[in-house]
């Protein structure tokens, strides 16, 4: 039997979102690597502090909602146009007003169903996934930074929890998960 | 009211010292994170509630007979209804229009309150969501059953091929615009409530003792955990759904309100009508809000969430939709006469004088007058006479509906086939039917899910709360 592997992580525990913001900034500048940070709520500016990369959402919700458009177009032109073209009420085949209500309604469709989909993807969140909690007051009322120790192997236990303890962590916990 | 006061003893005293914020608190009681959960998940994770019981049991009663109205109406036809030959659309359209109209109030909350950067939606916006899907699905069994026969509603209504060839429906038709329309309001609607709660449900999830809720609430929270990168993709996407819900919700009524203005009936044909909808929906919409939350946040006891600002607020959004509103109906009037269309006048007079005089000053008392007390602070800032006030808009919005179709269709161009529309016991009991489908579907929210957004009353708690508990 192959032996399971772990990964093992020591947690800074805060309780105000303004002592994380800072804590987060001086732990990046001692040459620590931040495994992620965990909060109830989304805290401004945390992505900034960690250097994460802006949302690619943005973008996708574009690309989706001109797909939108483009279908909506394409659709209506060749069912009122070139398919089966009526007059009705005296009014053009190519009715191009008539068309905008619909067509903005499949942009924004396409563009919200897309983009969403992209961020249930992205974000790997799915029914029965099982969440990964590194402590349960994570979900409730304390922002959790988690720091793998294997990817940290220049520091010792003793120096990232003073390093935790200096940025005004609450609370300091080990958390190990079998991968 | 203690900060306001606070600030005015400093200033009038000899230290000019601010010793309060600008703003008021948006959440009191000195919450802290901790108790946010707990408050919220009292009603989720306890048994439910006597009073909770009694009101489930009335909405199921009233939607189990008016489910018999339903089922006749699908069985004979909808001429169990009291139409005639000059209102082909009455109670069916009105109450369309008026569910639409509600739901309204929840987009806006959520979506064009938070591009605007309002705080104080947070507390109510997930009630108001809700109550926007819950009245959407109340005003789509109109048009449905209006169909007569709804299980070919797939291809009378959605461009699929079907059994006569390549005939398509006709995207010149309003009506059309409609079902585009409601079903992406619907949907997007849905999915923006969907995504803000699933960071609750995670909470509830990380709370649950039970194997059936640790199940239900761990499939529904995807396996959400707050990561940072989670909450940065989560914010892209509830501030992109947002810009793309807020011109939605102005063109979903915008688009009901084509039904009437693109004919060239005398009362509907005119270009006042989008804005003058859109207004009235919001207008109705936040009546319902109030109505609902001012029950909400006495049996759950939510006063610290749901504080008297957020009601004068909502408030102050009612008179400015509610003046809105009445200002339409006076340039109606205008430009009736100024037209100098006979048939134009005539409709609007006859609204005002003729057999439906009662409905139009009904309309007129509600919409026009009422709201207008909420000039007075004091009324403005009485739960009683908000909650009576609410009721009251919401009637009054359903007569304006019910004026602009039935008054402008029962006397036509030729006096020989003018009528007048009473409504029958199936008229009433599908409406009843939707009152009871709204009011059950709100108490299976109410008991199963979170009705405050905890993770976003968290974000605001230590901004905007008069005073911060320390753990």
């Amino acid at each position: 039997m192959s032996q399971v592997k772990e990964e093992k992580y020591i947690l800074g525990i805060f309780n105000d979102e303004d002592v994380l913001l800072d804590a987060v900034k001086q732990v990046r500048k001692s040459g620590v690597k931040i495994h992620e940070v965990f909060s109830p709520f989304p805290v401004h500016g945390l992505e900034h502090a960690l250097g994460y990369k802006k949302s690619f959402l943005p973008k996708a919700a574009f690309a989706f909602g001109l797909t939108g458009t483009t279908l909506a177009l394409t659709m209506m032109f060749y069912m009122m146009v070139f398919d089966w073209p009526m007059i009705i009420g005296g009014k053009d085949f190519a009715a191009v007003p008539d068309f905008i209500p619909v067509t903005f309604e499949l942009t924004v469709l396409l563009g919200a169903f897309g983009m969403v989909g992209t961020f249930f993807v992205s974000n790997d969140l799915k029914p029965y996934k099982k969440a990964q909690i590194f402590d349960v007051r994570q979900t409730d009322d304390m922002h959790v930074m988690a720091i793998e120790l294997d990817k940290n192997s220049s520091k010792s236990y003793e120096e990232l929890t003073s390093i935790l303890t200096g940025s005004g962590a609450c609370e300091i916990k080990d958390k190990t998960f079998e991968a | 009211m203690e900060v306001t006061s606070s600030l005015k003893e400093s200033t009038h005293g000899s230290h000019e010292i601010i010793t309060a914020s600008v703003r008021q608190p948006l959440v009191t009681g000195g919450k802290s994170m901790k108790d946010v959960t707990e408050d919220v998940c009292r009603q989720v994770e306890g048994k439910p509630t006597p009073a909770w019981m009694l009101a489930f049991a009335v909405s199921l009663t009233v939607l189990g007979l008016g489910s018999y109205a339903v089922y006749r109406v699908l069985w004979d036809g909808i001429g169990m209804w009291g139409l005639n030959k000059t209102v082909g659309w009455a109670w069916d359209i009105t109450n369309f229009v008026w569910w639409v109209g509600i739901g309204h109030a929840g987009t806006l909350i959520s979506a064009v309150l938070l591009l605007f950067r309002q705080k104080w939606r947070t507390s109510i916006n997930r009630a108001a969501e809700a109550m926007t899907i819950f009245a959407v699905i109340c005003a789509a069994m109109f048009p449905v059953l209006h169909m007569g026969r709804p299980w070919l509603g797939f291809y009378w209504a959605l461009p699929l091929p079907n059994a006569f060839g390549s005939l398509w429906v006709n995207f010149n038709s309003p009506l059309l615009w409609d079902v585009f329309a409601i079903s992406t309001y619907f949907s997007v609607s849905l999915v923006f409530w969907y995504i803000g709660l699933i960071p609750d449900f995670a909470t509830v999830r990380d709370r649950a003792k039970g194997a059936i809720p640790k199940a239900v609430y761990g499939a529904l929270s995807l396996g959400w955990n707050g990561s940072a990168k989670a909450w940065m993709h989560y914010e892209a996407v509830s501030l992109i759904l947002a810009g793309m819900a807020t011109p939605l919700v102005l063109s979903v009524h915008t688009i009901v309100s084509f039904d009437f203005a693109t004919s060239v009936i005398p009362g509907w044909h005119t270009t006042i009508f989008p804005p003058y909808f859109v207004a009235g929906a919001i207008f109705s919409g936040f009546a319902m809000v109030l109505t609902l939350m001012i029950i909400t946040r006495k049996v759950y006891k939510l006063e610290d969430y749901i504080t008297m600002t957020h009601i004068e607020l909502m408030n102050i959004v009612i008179i400015i939709t509610g003046s809105i509103v009445g200002i339409a109906y006076i340039t109606e009037f205008f430009i009736a006469w100024y037209s100098g269309v006979q048939a134009e006048q005539y409709a609007f007079i006859n609204r005002m004088t003729g057999p439906y005089w009662w409905a139009y000053w009904s309309m007129m008392t509600c919409n026009v007058f009422s709201p207008q007390l909420f000039w007075f602070k004091k009324i403005r800032r009485s739960i009683a006479a908000t909650f009576f006030l609410s009721i009251v808009v919401n009637i009054g919005m359903w007569f304006e509906r019910f004026v602009i179709i039935v008054t402008s269709l029962h006397r036509d161009y030729l006096p020989s086939s003018w009528a007048y529309f009473t409504p029958t016991a199936y008229d009433v009991g599908v409406y009843l039917f939707t009152f009871g489908l709204f009011f059950t579907l709100f108490f299976l929210f109410a008991k199963f899910f979170p009705v405050v957004n905890m993770a976003e009353v968290k974000s605001v708690l230590k901004s905007t709360s008069g005073t911060i508990k320390e753990d």
